[in-house]
């Protein structure tokens, strides 16, 4: 280490070190006696002036966009609210301005302390909302008391109003106030505790942009609270608002069909994969969740059991029974194992190996092919197609309709359902396949599930001739000044690439499933409109053939697909009537209802044609393509 | 092999004036944003991670013979020339203020290591330069040109403090080594025109109003002198003892915009009082000291130089954000060392402080 030179060649550096720890300690000492100038000898001057010019954050909270449905109607919209926040730092007495509070707001007291508690460890002139939502009555009882209350601040801020009460209460979603754990979460920065957030639905998949930003206004007070003048201020940005493809009236019609039904239905246009109703049933009061839920309010939610506040629509997976036919009847077509020739007989019941599969008509139903065995939904007929095909055949073509995987409807925790094959149940229960869990599946039971939005993507891609859109519920964004920010187009999801000819021939037994005698849609026939569709009973337990009463949850779930009109489909609609029993006589009627309320709306906005004329001539189009099914008359009896 | 002598000669000092300072801050960054409902990590959980992170480092920059930092100075030097020139032309632009480079996954700021680099290449370039009797005007020549371009690079950004504190570390370092009085006078003489210069074409619109706020505060109230205006009633209003742990109402982070950041001493000042204040300045002025004490038996040239430029730079720091804040000097943004809250800043700092536990860890070497 000789190479470095020694620091006591130059002589001196001691004496410079000396040097600049007396520069370092001055320059030290001169901040010193700032300090002690500024703390000590100006120190009274300066604190009164800290204690005159209190300085405040007003958070101006940015108003959140307006939901409209596709007509321009208003779904969900803002009006003002009070709320009551408190200013620890002014509050002498907590005792007394609490019971006060109490008093006037009826609010127990615990929870006035609770949310007070809540607040604490910020600063302490940082207001803490006690109660939200106080009506007006309260107000004027606080105004006119307000010498008594100091500390006391009463914020106004926009809250959401649900123009149609319930309707469609599911697809909108609620808002709430902030989480702790969603807090703690990157993408909700700019969020302070006490402000409100979307939760479910469109209010939380579309949060960002209706949101917008919240601005503030920082404003200098006297001692007394007294504001004089405001100092810095941010305008708040107000969020954007979103058109929905939602049809009111149809929304409104598909919601009356269920009653006290529990289940859920979606309606679709065919060309667009715009979403027309969407509907889980029973719904809830998205109000509730915005002020104060009643606990008794709540506890009905929760022990209902039809599950209100579940949303069967999206998160919904059911097996599609009989609705699955189609699929497996396109398979059959495609791989060329059945024609509309080849028929089988139906015995009411099929064996293979030690196992009897049974179809639901126990007299059998004799020599059909594929137009009647989709008409009357005979089970034995799929069964000897199913094993035919093989389950690999059967998912491979429900997957050309992109089952088995969510469809991006744009809504949170869309459920994919399930599509089984081979490999899945390797996979799953590491066991073979076997031929007898192909037949269960070729008729849409066993391991196959499907969400209520597939059901209405895949009958639409039918009715469309084979292309799956992509289902969505916003139609455009616009901003508070109504220019349109963004339009949302069709997208394809997939193409199934499947022959017009085999569509054809399985759109011709759906087309008899509702308008000929002996089939099993006959519930949602129109007169004007040519409906086609298929029932679908899914089985919720095994043992269903008990004797006497089977209770709710135990029996089957109804399904009714349904696309109209035949010739020139525009609409498609998927009803599920959870433990409704049977789909031609539970969910067909109300996809009936939805159809007419479609169709009804059309006429009365098309006013100016004579009313009936524009479905005639629509009919007159496909008269020769149809002309096949004209030739048997609609029967009066139905199953 | 690790000479056992490293270990019986670790500073643990230094180290220990070091975590005290550092923790300080730490509780102090929780009163300050303590009424921020901040979405995410609590910055005083941030700032434990960024001094865990820091004192990773100082063990790494301890664990290599400083010697080492004397061969790759000139390249350190080049590599960072480099990368500011790069800033000013590919850099991400905030708040008006080009000084980020990205590198795909993170980003760095050059004129940051440049400090410690600056501070490296002097001491290599004074180390084997004979300046007996004193720096003359003539010898100033490479070391004007080895500060002069970051200083300028930095400057054109624009970050004005950064670009202050490298000619102060600098200075520091002339003064350690000896300027002739001759040379002296020159410079001081000639700084009157540049200053001219500098304010007539070189300086912003903000920079020279922040330097007239300064001397004069109620010019602007609700403006850029606000702050100041603030700061002081904070500090003021904090009086011998302090209004207590939380109970700063003037200085919370509400008001002052960079309350954790560069105002950290304002609420600190506001809730310790003069005592705590006193109590703070005597731990920075003893972690001062210190480093010149280091310096001092350092017996390497290069490794003293370095020891009073770290010093000089943790020195300046120090005193420019406090006088800041206090309004004896304009404000610059410039943070205080292992206090305030942010990344960077306690990442300069600990490699300072590690590159001087370094060398008065292997002062028996000599």
């Amino acid at each position: 280490m000789n190479g470095h030179r020694l620091i006591h060649e130059s002589q001196g550096a001691k004496r410079h070190i000396a040097y600049l720890s007396i520069f370092a300690a001055a320059l030290f000492f001169l901040l010193l006696t700032r300090l002690w100038y500024l703390q000590i000898v100006k120190s009274d001057e300066l604190q009164s002036q800290s204690e005159s010019n209190r300085l405040r954050l007003v958070p101006v909270a940015a108003s959140r966009g307006t939901i409209f449905d596709r007509n321009g109607g208003v779904l969900v919209t803002n009006r003002p609210s009070f709320s009551v926040a408190v200013i620890p730092q002014e509050v002498k007495d907590r005792d007394a301005l609490l019971d006060r509070l109490s008093k006037y707001l009826d609010i127990d007291r615990s929870e006035l302390l609770d949310k007070w508690e809540k607040g604490k460890g910020r600063a302490r002139y940082f207001p803490i909302v006690l109660a939200s939502g106080i009506t007006r009555d309260q107000l004027e009882l606080l105004e006119e008391n307000r010498l008594w209350l100091p500390g006391i601040e009463i914020e106004m801020k926009p809250v959401r109003q649900y123009e149609s009460g319930t309707l469609a209460a599911h697809l909108l979603g609620y808002i709430g106030e902030v989480s702790e754990e969603e807090l703690k979460k990157d993408t909700t920065s700019g969020y302070n505790s006490g402000d409100y957030i979307g939760k479910s639905g469109i209010e939380r998949s579309w949060e960002t942009l209706l949101h917008g930003r919240d601005g503030g206004r920082q404003i200098e007070v006297d001692a007394r609270g007294r504001v004089l003048r405001t100092i810095s201020e941010t305008a708040p940005v107000g969020g954007s608002s979103l058109v929905l493809t939602i049809d009111t009236a149809l929304q409104t019609a598909a919601e009356k069909g269920f009653g006290e039904q529990a289940g859920a239905a979606v309606a679709m246009d065919v060309n667009t994969g715009e979403i027309l109703a969407f509907v889980s049933n029973p719904g809830f009061d998205p109000a509730l969740f915005a002020g104060r839920m009643p606990p008794d309010k709540w506890k009905e939610y929760l022990e209902d059991k039809r599950h209100p506040l579940e949303n069967k629509a999206l998160k919904g997976q059911y097996p599609p029974g009989s609705t699955f036919k189609i699929i497996t009847a396109l398979a059959g077509l495609e791989e060329g194992v059945v024609d509309d020739h080849t028929s089988s007989v139906c015995r009411g019941a099929y064996v293979l190996g030690n196992n009897t599969f049974r179809c639901w008509e126990k007299r059998g139903h004799g020599t059909v092919n594929l137009k009647r065995a989709l008409k009357e939904s005979c089970d034995v007929y799929f069964y000897q197609l199913g094993e035919k095909l093989g389950i690999d055949r059967i998912a491979a073509y429900a997957r050309k309709f992109a089952l088995g995987a969510p469809l991006g409807i744009g809504l949170e925790n869309e459920k994919a359902g399930l599509i089984p094959d081979s490999a899945w149940k390797e996979k799953r229960f590491g066991k073979k396949w076997f031929q007898g869990d192909t037949l269960p599946a070729a008729i849409g039971q066993g391991y196959v599930l499907m969400t209520p939005v597939q059901l209405a993507a895949m009958i639409g891609a039918v009715a469309n001739d084979g292309t799956v859109y992509r289902p969505h519920l916003v139609k455009r964004i616009i901003d508070q000044e109504g220019r349109i920010l963004q339009e949302f187009k069709p997208e394809v999801v997939t193409r199934t690439g499947i022959s017009p000819r085999s569509i054809r021939l399985v759109k011709e037994g759906l087309l008899a499933v509702v308008n000929e005698g002996g089939g099993t849609g006959g519930q949602a026939r129109l007169y004007d409109v040519r409906v086609a569709g298929k029932t679908g009973t899914s089985q919720v337990v095994k043992q269903r053939d008990k004797k006497g009463a089977i209770p709710y949850q135990y029996r089957d779930h109804a399904l009714f697909v349904a696309f109209a009109p035949y010739d020139k489909p525009e609409i498609a609609v998927a009803v599920v009537v959870e433990h409704g029993e049977h789909g031609g006589s539970a969910a067909a009627p109300i996809a009936g209802n939805i159809l007419r309320a479609y169709f009804e709306g059309k006429k009365a906005a098309s006013k100016p044609v004579k009313a009936g004329k524009a479905p005639a001539s629509e009919e007159g189009d496909g008269a020769e393509q149809a002309g096949e099914e004209q030739t048997s008359p609609p029967a009066s009896k139905e199953e | 092999m690790i000479d056992r002598r490293l270990i019986t000669n670790f500073d643990w000092t230094l180290l220990g004036i070091v975590l005290v300072v550092c923790a300080a801050g730490v509780v102090n960054i929780y009163s300050a944003s303590a009424s921020y409902a901040v979405a995410g990590t609590p910055f005083f959980v941030k700032q434990l991670y960024w001094i865990v992170a820091g004192l990773f480092l100082v063990v790494v920059v301890c664990s290599l013979d400083y010697h080492l930092l004397e061969d790759v100075s000139y390249w350190f030097y080049g590599l960072l020339c480099f990368l500011l020139l790069i800033v000013l032309v590919v850099g991400k632009t905030s708040m008006g203020a080009t000084r980020w480079l990205h590198l795909g996954f993170f980003s760095i700021q050059p004129s940051e290591p440049m400090k410690i680099v600056t501070i490296m290449t002097l001491a290599r370039f004074f180390s084997n330069y004979s300046t007996a009797g004193g720096v003359t005007l003539k010898d100033f020549a490479y070391p004007s040109f080895f500060l002069g371009i970051p200083a300028l690079l930095i400057m054109k950004q624009p970050d004005l403090g950064t670009a202050i504190l490298v000619i102060l570390i600098a200075c520091s370092m002339f003064a350690y080594v000896g300027v002739r009085l001759s040379a002296l006078v020159t410079c001081l003489v000639s700084a009157v025109p540049a200053i001219y210069l500098a304010w007539h074409y070189y300086l912003r619109d903000y920079q020279k109003n922040r330097i007239l706020n300064f001397l004069d505060p109620e010019r602007d109230p609700l403006g850029s002198g606000y702050h100041l205006i603030q700061s002081k009633i904070a500090i003021g209003s904090g009086g011998v003892l302090g209004k207590g742990f939380m109970q700063g109402t003037q200085a919370q982070l509400r008001f002052l915009p960079e309350q954790h950041t560069d105002f950290a001493f304002s609420v600190f000042a506001e809730e310790w009082g003069f005592i705590g204040c006193l109590v703070l300045l005597l731990f920075y002025l003893f972690l001062v000291f210190w480093g010149l004490h280091i310096a001092s038996r350092c017996n390497d040239r290069f490794g003293s130089l370095m020891a009073v430029g770290v010093t000089a730079m943790l020195f300046w720091h120090i005193v420019i954000n406090i006088g800041m804040v206090i309004g004896i000097f304009p404000v610059v943004g410039v943070p205080l060392p292992l206090f305030s809250y942010g990344g960077t800043s306690m990442i300069t700092s600990m490699v300072g402080v590690g590159i001087l536990l370094n060398i008065s860890m292997r002062r028996f070497m000599f």
